[in-house]
């Protein structure tokens, strides 16, 4: 499949050539320290497509997604920078967005946010002007139509050219409904979805074939999120206490038949074996790793999943 | 001085804690003397306000008399106004009264004895928290 | 209505710290219905700040009275002989609009509300209220099943329900229902899915408080 090519996000080249493409995940630090994030991103360079650079994530306050993106663009890889909804209003948004753009963002994924109320600024007033299909209409507004909510046009060389995304969950309840939810999203022109953690490989190929059915495959690109489990305990957390996670019984048996010291080893095992079904699923057209504070394992487990070399374009 | 004799007062429910008192009376038992009874249809029919009333009128200590729970002639009256005293309790420890002056009790109308045990339960823990300081400077 | 809470005891002890002569007004409006500020709520707290006195020892008076509505001049006028007498506090037990009406009338007075004024909602059993109006200015119910996702949604999404939605519970508390999930699961029960499929469009907020104080004026009301 190959498809028109509307920004300068390599993201999206890749996903165009119809390479598999691969993304990874960076949280910006709880401090002023660019060079943390310069630390982290060394690990990713070379080895994902574009990083995703978390917008002040489970609404702890964390360096702003642009500036944490910008320092990681100049380590030398693009970034897909995210913005929830929960902390700008449509002025802000908008004014970010272009700013965002001109400072050579290519990529935005477009997210309503966690509620502040578990965050470490609990007593914070929240915004949420619109939500995260809002958000994706504007980007798409701006872009395509060259004109901003009120109306008024962008020059052409003033249009944002941004690469949308957005993340699906195809776990959350009511679970008929998900679907609907991931159509809403590409009708409002998003370009390419990341899901969240995927361990229900059964449920996830049953949303996949639903959204191959529908068509939304063919107007989105659909990349599967891996998260490798660090240990047993991680899995067991997981799968007791993260709502809308399902961890099948059977990984968390695999993680308790190796020893200790053999656990990290066994998790990554078991995302390269869902990371090798991906590569050949109808409809899915990269993965998303999240190895959140473990950036440091991405070049070893993309190693081992067969994902290198990425291609240059 | 003379040994402190607290004044409690009990509203009792008609069908259940009353005919106790009223059990223990015929059965002779003794019991601490500085309790007034008050009748009430039901122990629903206790308000907070009533509680409220009586401490400011300088009782040591009250208590609300029900019948057994599920026994209640009205079904429910004794679980509310147990909810009524649990709520007063926690205001009165916030205006720095102790909540221990204030109690629920369940009776059936034959429990005469234990009628006549709880109110000298009751009596001795009012006596141990002393005179109430709404009293004291009422005296004063 | 207006579901409203009484202040803590020591919050309105801080507000009579030191003062003789206080006036406690109810209101026979919303906050009777939700017995927070009604006759019975007036007769309780001056009981219970009453005590507090006689406790500490301290000399104090508590009047009580309950207007019909504190939110209407007229019935705040019915106040003046009272007022008059002199008090050093007037306690409002109504919604913070009872206060403002109360200083408005008498400016002369040291008027503190009594009550925090929670949200618009309703009874969902006897002593139980939930919040189900925001005041959005521009009711959108019918597009959702005949329920708010304004006011009852916690990120008030117009395209629900957000990936914090589970087991039919929200992402903030197990005790707070995903409205969205309700609203979702209606449609699907009553097969009217594509009804609900379309976008829903971002919210022109400008009728809510974000276009700045409101107010209504019925010209043929107006004398």
């Amino acid at each position: 499949m190959t498809r028109e090519i509307k920004t300068n996000s390599n993201l999206e080249k890749v996903l165009a050539s119809g390479a598999f493409a691969v993304t990874g995940e960076l949280g910006p630090p709880r401090s002023a320290d660019g060079h943390e994030v310069a630390e982290k991103a060394k690990h990713l360079v070379g080895n994902v497509d574009s990083v995703n650079i978390t917008d002040n994530q489970t609404a702890v306050v964390r360096m702003s997604s642009l500036a944490a993106g910008l320092l990681v663009q100049k380590a030398g890889i693009q970034c897909n920078m995210q913005m929830v909804t929960r902390d700008r209003n449509r002025i802000a948004i908008q004014s970010d967005i272009m700013g965002a753009y001109a400072l050579g963002i290519n990529n935005l994924l477009c997210l309503t946010g966690d509620h502040q109320k578990f965050g470490d600024h609990p007593q914070s007033k929240n915004v949420f002007d619109m939500d995260a299909i809002g958000l994706i209409q504007t980007v798409k507004s701006m872009r395509d139509d060259g004109r901003l909510l009120s109306g008024q046009e962008l020059p052409p060389e003033g249009r944002p050219k941004i690469f949308i995304g957005s993340a699906y969950n195809p776990f959350a309840d009511p679970e008929k409904y998900r679907i609907i939810r991931t159509k809403k999203k590409v009708d409002a022109g998003v370009d390419f979805l990341q899901s969240q953690c995927i361990y229900d490989m059964p449920r996830f190929r049953a949303f996949m074939k639903e959204a191959v059915d529908m068509g939304l495959t063919e107007k989105a690109y659909f990349m599967a999120g891996i998260t490798p489990f660090k240990n047993l305990g991680m899995a067991r957390y997981m799968q007791k206490n993260v709502p809308g996670i399902l961890v099948p019984e059977e990984f968390v048996k695999r993680l308790k038949d190796v020893p200790k010291e053999k656990q990290a080893e066994e998790g990554m095992k078991i995302a390269s074996e869902q990371i090798e079904e991906f590569k050949s699923m109808p409809g899915i057209k990269g993965v998303h790793l999240m190895l959140i504070e473990w950036e440091h394992m991405v070049p070893e487990f993309v190693k081992l999943c067969n994902l290198l070399p990425r291609p240059k374009l | 001085m003379s040994e402190f004799e607290p004044k409690i007062i009990a509203f009792c429910c008609q069908y259940c804690a009353y005919n106790a008192a009223d059990t223990a009376g015929s059965m002779r038992l003794q019991y601490t003397p500085n309790v007034e009874i008050v009748l009430i249809p039901c122990s629903g029919r206790f308000d907070v306000i009533l509680a409220l009333k009586a401490f400011q009128s300088g009782a040591d200590g009250v208590y609300v008399a029900g019948c057994l729970e599920g026994g209640c002639h009205f079904l429910d009256g004794n679980i509310r106004a147990k909810k009524r005293v649990v709520y007063l309790q926690n205001e009165l420890k916030k205006i720095g009264l102790e909540p221990e002056r204030l109690a629920m009790v369940n009776v059936s109308a034959s429990q005469g004895p234990q009628f006549a045990a709880y109110v000298d339960e009751f009596a001795g823990v009012v006596k141990g928290l002393g005179p109430s300081p709404v009293k004291k400077q009422l005296a004063a | 209505m207006i579901i409203c809470e009484r202040k803590p005891i020591d919050e309105i002890k801080g507000f009579i710290a030191g003062k003789k002569k206080v006036l406690l007004v109810g209101c026979r409006g919303c906050v009777t219905v939700c017995n927070a500020g009604g006759t019975k709520e007036v007769e309780i707290l001056a009981a219970l700040l009453r005590l507090d006195a006689q406790k500490e020892g301290v000399e104090l008076t508590v009047d009580e009275f309950t207007l019909e509505r504190q939110c209407d001049p007229e019935y705040v006028d019915e106040l003046a002989d009272l007022v008059a007498k002199g008090y050093e506090v007037i306690l409002s037990m109504a919604c913070s609009v009872g206060p403002q009406f109360l200083s408005r009338r008498y400016p002369k007075e040291r008027v503190f509300p009594s009550l925090n004024t929670c949200f618009i909602g309703g009874a969902l059993a006897h002593g139980v209220w939930a919040e189900h109006c925001q005041a959005c200015g521009n009711c959108i119910i019918h597009n959702y099943g005949g329920m708010c996702p304004v006011s009852r949604c916690s990120k008030s999404i117009m395209n629900g329900p957000c990936g914090g939605s589970s087991n039919g519970v929200c992402e903030i508390s197990k005790e707070v229902e995903c409205v969205w999930h309700l609203i979702a699961s209606k449609y699907m029960d009553e097969g009217r899915l594509e009804e609900f499929a379309p976008i829903q469009p971002i919210k022109d907020w400008s009728k809510s408080r974000d276009g700045g104080p409101r107010k209504i004026v019925r010209e043929e009301l107006v004398k």
